[in-house]
């Protein structure tokens, strides 16, 4: 198994590799002039173009890539154009925010999207199915944004129940950060009113991303189960006197998410990509936001390093998930061997 | 006479219809079975592919498809009728051995652990009792490696190894009745005897009774002392197997015999095929094909008439037909 996650890693290198390339040459030619943004509104173009040359931005684009590339394959991410502070430091903070969130919105995604998936399978074609189908169209074709303002409108304003934005209330304060994640630090400083906080102030973030991810979850979920449902394994298990619940929840169930596990690595990247427009209305202090106010101020730095990052965090989520493939299917773990 | 088939069979099953809804219509899949297994004797059902073997075995073990409904009769398992009586239902306390040993096993669990959860429903003792108990029945079908096998998951046998496998497992809560549905057709030729070999050993060892659907007359003979024949879900003919392999009695068991003498397939060069589930014709079902059919073989099915010697056959015109 380690060889395996090994050999899994190491592929994931050239992808990623490739990812910084492309993401350079991305950034650098997208409009917008970093040494202009740099120098202020009233630098006089000598000033700019001193600020060109330091930065190295008036050098062939090859030979800016090389040194890029370089100076990631050092570990330096370099600093931001417009804090001037190093990207690293700016990211260790917010990739935390993100990762909370995206790893919770997943959690309630598989939490109730499989058993749904399961629900409807065993009652396929009652009412209980076509619930289940009207709630997975609905949540793929709901806009997020829309379902963000009316949760928002519902239950922090109307209803009053939730906060409408943000991540932490100010006059509580944070814990000691020491994974970054709130839910975690809270209870490690045995703040349970923070603990408390952080899960309020999740909870609507997270269902609003969770929403196309659970719909997906709950149909994969349920077509698994239908197939493996008229497999003569169960035949057999019936016939030999399995128990009900064993049956469907286990022994069944094992089998249909062997697909639905391949799947939640894809919604990974879905859930990510979600989770941009989701910090942004939720004033979530995450990476989507810092990527949002790096595009705007032409930050390239930090955009380099926030795409990094986060195709990083996504290779990580798809080894895990095949580790996880290998585990649910002895098969899997065969041919890996 | 031995004493085998003395005192009430283990399983007797009376006048069963099952019907099944489908969107063609009603399919009377079968109609009127009767026949009994004797305690300790082995009975085989015969027939070709789609007469309602499969789902004689599903109605006996309570695992009928969708849609399916018993309009008439009852499943005597040990004096209580299955059908009706929930807690006398028979899963878990038949053994099972299933047709395909390939797609039987779930493929994600271990071997021991799908038949562990059998035996800790359905046998009395503990885990570790269990345990043991498997891997000795292991080592009684001749499974290499008896203690290993617990621990495999199914990938990793051999068909005919699974197939031991399942005959173990279907003695594991030790029934008093083994249902086995055409248990060696996915398996090649000297595998098919080896296990059958094996099957009748387990079974006359340890006293069981054995119900054997298959479609092969050659297995048939080796395994059953009864049988049942069936047409499109009706009994045509039963009794003692031999006797009725020798001579058989109703035209279309001896027009079948004719044609095949080892397969129960379809019967070739002979006008007319299996009618449709949802189309039976009325009266003898056979009769459309009947060379010996009169205009009332249309009328009321016919019931089972015994004969000498523990046979029976559903056409009144056995006699004359076979002068015919
Ligand atoms: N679930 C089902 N729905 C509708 N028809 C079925 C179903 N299962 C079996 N049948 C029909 O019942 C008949 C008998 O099938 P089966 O019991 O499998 O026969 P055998 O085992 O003798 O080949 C066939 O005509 C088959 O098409
Ligand atoms: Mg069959």
């Amino acid at each position: 198994m380690a060889r395996y996650i090994l050999r899994r890693v190491l592929l994931a290198l050239p992808a990623l590799f490739g990812l910084v390339l492309l993401t350079f040459v991305l950034t650098r030619v997208i409009p917008g002039d970093p040494a202009a943004t740099l120098a202020g509104d009233s630098a006089t173009p000598a000033q700019i173009a001193d600020i060109r040359a330091r930065y190295g931005l008036d050098r062939p684009i090859w030979e800016q890539a090389l040194v890029h590339v370089k100076q990631v394959l050092t570990g330096d991410l370099g600093s931001s154009i417009f804090s001037g502070r190093p990207v690293i430091e700016e990211i260790g903070f917010r990739l935390p925010a993100t990762l909370e969130l995206t790893f919770f919105a997943l959690f309630l995604a598989t939490a109730i999207g499989i058993p749904l998936g399961v629900v409807a399978a065993l009652n396929h074609n009652g009412p209980v199915d076509q619930l289940v189908r009207l709630i997975s169209v609905g949540g793929l074709a709901i806009a997020s944004f829309w379902l963000a303002l009316m949760l928002q409108l519902v239950f922090a304003m109307e209803w009053d129940v939730l906060p409408l934005r943000g991540r932490v209330e100010v006059e509580l304060g944070t814990p000691p950060l020491r994974t970054g994640f709130l839910l975690i630090d809270s209870l490690l400083a045995g703040r349970l009113d923070q603990f408390r906080d952080a899960l309020w102030h999740l909870v609507l973030p997270a269902v609003t991303l969770c929403l196309p991810g659970l719909a997906s979850i709950a149909r994969f979920t349920r077509s698994g189960m239908l197939e493996m449902l008229q497999k003569d394994f169960v035949l057999y298990a019936r016939a030999a006197g399995y128990g009900r619940f064993r049956l469907y929840a286990i022994y069944v169930l094992r089998n249909a998410v062997t697909v639905t596990v391949t799947q939640i690595g894809l919604l990974f990247g879905a859930l990510i990509s979600g989770a941009v427009a989701v910090e942004a209305i939720y004033d979530w202090p995450g990476l989507g936001t810092y990527a949002v106010q790096a595009i705007l101020s032409a930050d390239y730095k930090a955009l380099l390093a926030v795409t990094l990052v986060v195709g990083v965090v996504y290779a990580a989520v798809n080894v895990l998930v095949d580790v996880v493939q290998a585990l649910v299917d002895p098969r899997v773990a065969e041919d890996i061997r | 006479m031995s004493i085998m088939g003395e005192g009430r069979p283990v399983l007797s099953v009376e006048n069963l219809a099952v019907h099944i809804r489908t969107d063609a219509g009603v399919a009377r899949i079968l109609d009127d079975v009767t026949f009994a297994v004797p305690r300790g004797g082995a009975l085989g059902v015969v027939g070709e592919s789609g007469c309602g073997k499969s789902t004689l075995l599903r109605a006996i073990l309570g695992i009928l498809p969708r849609g399916a409904t018993v309009p008439k009769g009852a499943v005597l398992f040990e004096d209580r009728d299955i059908l009706t009586d929930r807690a006398a239902s028979a899963r878990g306390r038949i053994g099972f051995i299933p047709q395909d040993p390939y797609l039987s096993l779930n493929p994600v669990f271990r071997a021991g652990d799908q038949f562990l959860e059998i035996m800790r429903r359905h046998a009395p003792g503990s885990r570790r009792d269990h345990r043991d108990t498997l891997v000795e029945l292991f080592r009684a079908v001749q499974l290499p490696d008896p203690g290993g096998a617990l621990a495999k998951y199914p990938h990793q046998f051999s068909g005919g190894q699974r197939q031991r496998l399942l005959i173990a497992a279907a003695l594991a809560c030790e029934p008093a009745l083994v249902v086995a549905d055409e248990p060696t057709t996915a398996l090649d030729v000297t595998t098919q005897r080896e296990i059958l070999g094996l099957l009748r050993q387990l079974t006359t060892e340890r006293g069981l009774s054995l119900l054997f659907v298959t479609h092969d007359f050659g297995v048939l003979a080796a395994v059953c002392d009864q049988v049942a024949v069936l047409y499109a879900g009706r009994v045509a003919e039963t009794g003692p197997t031999r006797a009725v392999l020798d001579d058989p009695q109703h035209p279309y068991a001896r027009m079948l015999l004719a044609c095949h003498p080892d397969r129960a397939v379809d019967l070739l060069g002979i006008p007319g095929t299996v009618p449709a589930a949802t189309a039976q014709p009325p009266g003898c079902r056979f009769h459309p094909r009947c060379p010996a059919s009169r205009a009332d073989c249309a009328g009321v099915p016919p019931p089972l008439l015994p004969l000498a010697a523990g046979r029976a056959v559903a056409c009144p015109y056995h006699a004359e037909a076979m002068l015919g």
